[in-house]
């Protein structure tokens, strides 16, 4: 079969996998796709780089394309989030000065308990700086998120410094930075480098934190639907590959090659068992849901959630809420999620937006084409975000 | 006369910093600052409060420079951003050379122009050298898996080396492979089987 080139660019990490397993697997030549896929040096040179039309289609933080909607930096254009890439995935690390100083007054608390430890670093009294890998990420938001709702002084006391992922081990080492929050493998590799440890995962901030997305441009998505129907469902499947545990170590394998993340397959396999690695000397610790692929329709992107997204920037930004949230939820394009992926048997949520927050336990709902069983998805400090009401 | 444009370079690598001043010094009178480190960028470039910044678009140290353009309030007043929108085959012709701009909002492309054609110019002969080299060493692995193959052959079959040489290249035109992929086949085999 002749199969059409597609230009797709990403950045190492654990989360690019399944634009790699598409191609590596085969599944996007089976949508008679031929992946080009290119890896980038930071974030904003992929977002230029799709910009401006020498990739199609990119591996993004979620909350780029919303602050392109928003107006907020590169060249002003639309791009849209096609389906959601992963969930969950980042976690955050501290210098061993600050965990030194964080225990010599309490014992660490444990990698999944936000609220100690939100508690024990706004307990400090004094501004903290910390590395995310862009301004525009959910790193950020998350960040911020945690910290105000622990009763740090927010934006006063949160020094945020915008660091490339792969440098960050060495930002910590340095003392540059008190802290991170970074996704795998560049968390586990500070701790492997000894630089710092990792103090929180970030699902327990928020339990299911939309965090990559499959980018493009609008205006391509408008003219190539039949290509955008066939990258989507290539990426879908190689989400459901991923998720079989059984496939795993082959997954840690093929990431590893050089021309993708050129790490250890065994560091890598950290986020996807969601066996972390919290410092040198500790056992492993289980992480539910460390880094999700595809279940509880993990790849459907709700407009609840990029309403989320658009609400806490026009906050940061001091842009109008409700006008962000409304703009935000048009670049989740849930319109052509299931258009694309309804003939391939994919399970789709009645609604395409619901209340961020809301469910403590794994809850059944209506779907079509088989039984959905969405959550846990709640935040840290037990708040509902009700897209109806964005506040 | 108009005042002089400041502008700062961020490039590690000291020699293509010192093209890059040549380059743009020829373009015109202009305040030209490096900067080798990437620790601290924000602090320096908040300091020089540089017209135009230049940065290698493979240099991840980027996002830092990227994220100063959201410095005080974004939508009313961008303290920089890329490369002005009015001219788009500017930017991208920049983005291709490998050269990411940031240019002080306001300020008239006219004077911005020659300048980033200069610096695009100096990126593009960066990366023609860089691939001249990336060129040079292939071949020099390329001869030495040939003559490791060749030694292989002189050996096992007795052959002089003119004719080790040429069963590889007539095995390579018969196979329509490359002589070099013929050589590491032979040169793998042979590991294999010692």
């Amino acid at each position: 079969m002749r199969t059409l080139p597609l230009s797709v660019g990403f950045m190492p990490l654990v989360d690019a996998a399944p634009l790699i397993v598409a191609h590596e697997l085969g599944f996007a030549e089976e949508e008679g796709l031929a992946l080009h896929l290119q890896s980038a040096p930071s974030w904003s040179t992929l977002r230029d780089r799709l910009v401006l039309g020498h990739i199609e289609a990119a591996h993004m933080l979620a909350p780029v394309p919303v602050a392109m909607a928003l107006g907020l930096g590169g060249v002003p254009t639309k791009l849209d989030a096609l389906c959601v890439l992963s969930v969950n995935g980042n976690s955050i690390g501290v210098s061993n000065a600050l965990a030194a100083e964080l225990s010599a007054k309490h014992p660490l608390p444990d990698f999944l308990d936000a609220a100690q430890a939100g508690q024990a670093l706004a307990n400090l009294g004094r501004t903290l700086r910390v590395g995310v890998p862009f301004p525009f990420s959910m790193h950020a938001e998350l960040l911020h998120y945690w910290l105000a709702s622990s009763g740090l002084n927010t934006p006063e006391a949160l020094d945020m410094r915008i660091i490339p992922p792969p440098l960050m081990a060495q930002a910590i080492a340095a003392d540059e930075i008190d802290a991170f929050c970074v996704g795998e493998p560049w968390g586990s590799i500070t701790v492997e480098q000894g630089g710092g440890r990792l103090l929180l995962a970030g699902a327990a901030i928020w339990n299911f934190t939309p965090e990559k997305v499959l980018a493009v441009r609008r205006d391509w998505a408008q003219a190539e639907d039949d290509l955008t129907g066939r990258l989507m469902r290539a990426v879908w499947k190689a989400g459901r590959w991923l998720a079989d545990p059984a496939k795993r170590s082959t997954a840690s394998d093929i990431l590893a090659w050089p021309e993708y993340l050129d790490v250890s397959a065994e560091i890598l396999d950290r986020a996807l068992s969601g066996q972390m690695l919290t410092h040198q000397s500790a056992a492993n610790h289980s992480v539910p849901r460390m880094l999700e692929f595809f279940d509880s329709a993990a790849t459907f992107p709700w407009k609840s959630q990029a309403a989320w997204i658009g609400t806490r920037m026009a906050a940061r930004f001091g842009l109008d809420r409700a006008q962000s949230a409304a703009t935000a939820a048009t670049v989740f394009r849930s319109d052509l999620y299931r258009r694309h992926l309804a003939p391939l048997g994919a399970t789709l949520p009645a609604a395409s937006e619901k209340c961020e927050g809301a469910l403590a336990h794994p809850t059944a709902m209506k779907a079509t084409n088989g039984p959905l069983t969405l959550g846990p998805d709640r935040f840290f400090d037990g708040r509902i975000f009700d897209p109806a009401q964005p506040e | 006369m108009p005042a002089k444009l400041t502008i700062l370079v961020v490039e590690p690598d000291k020699n293509r910093a010192d093209a890059i001043i040549d380059s743009l010094s020829e373009t015109g009178d202009h305040h030209i600052r490096v900067l080798s480190e990437s620790t601290g960028l924000a602090r320096s470039v908040a300091e020089l409060n540089p017209d135009l910044v230049l940065v290698d678009v493979a240099n991840p140290s980027r996002d830092a420079i990227d994220a100063l353009t959201l410095a005080s309030s974004p939508l009313e007043r961008p303290v920089a951003m890329f490369v002005d929108r009015s001219d788009d085959s500017l930017t991208k012709a920049a983005i291709e050379a490998g050269v990411s701009a940031y240019v002080v909002d306001g300020m008239h492309p006219d004077r911005v122009k020659p300048v980033l054609d200069a610096a695009i110019a100096r990126f593009h002969m960066f990366a023609r050298m860089r691939n001249e080299l990336a060129a040079t060493k292939r071949a020099l692995e390329e001869r030495k898996i040939i003559d490791r193959a060749k030694g292989i052959l002189m050996r096992a079959r007795g052959l002089p080396e003119e004719e080790a040489y040429a069963l590889i290249r007539k095995t390579a035109m018969s196979q329509g492979k490359k002589i070099a992929d013929v050589a590491q086949a032979l040169v793998t085999a042979s590991e294999l089987l010692s």
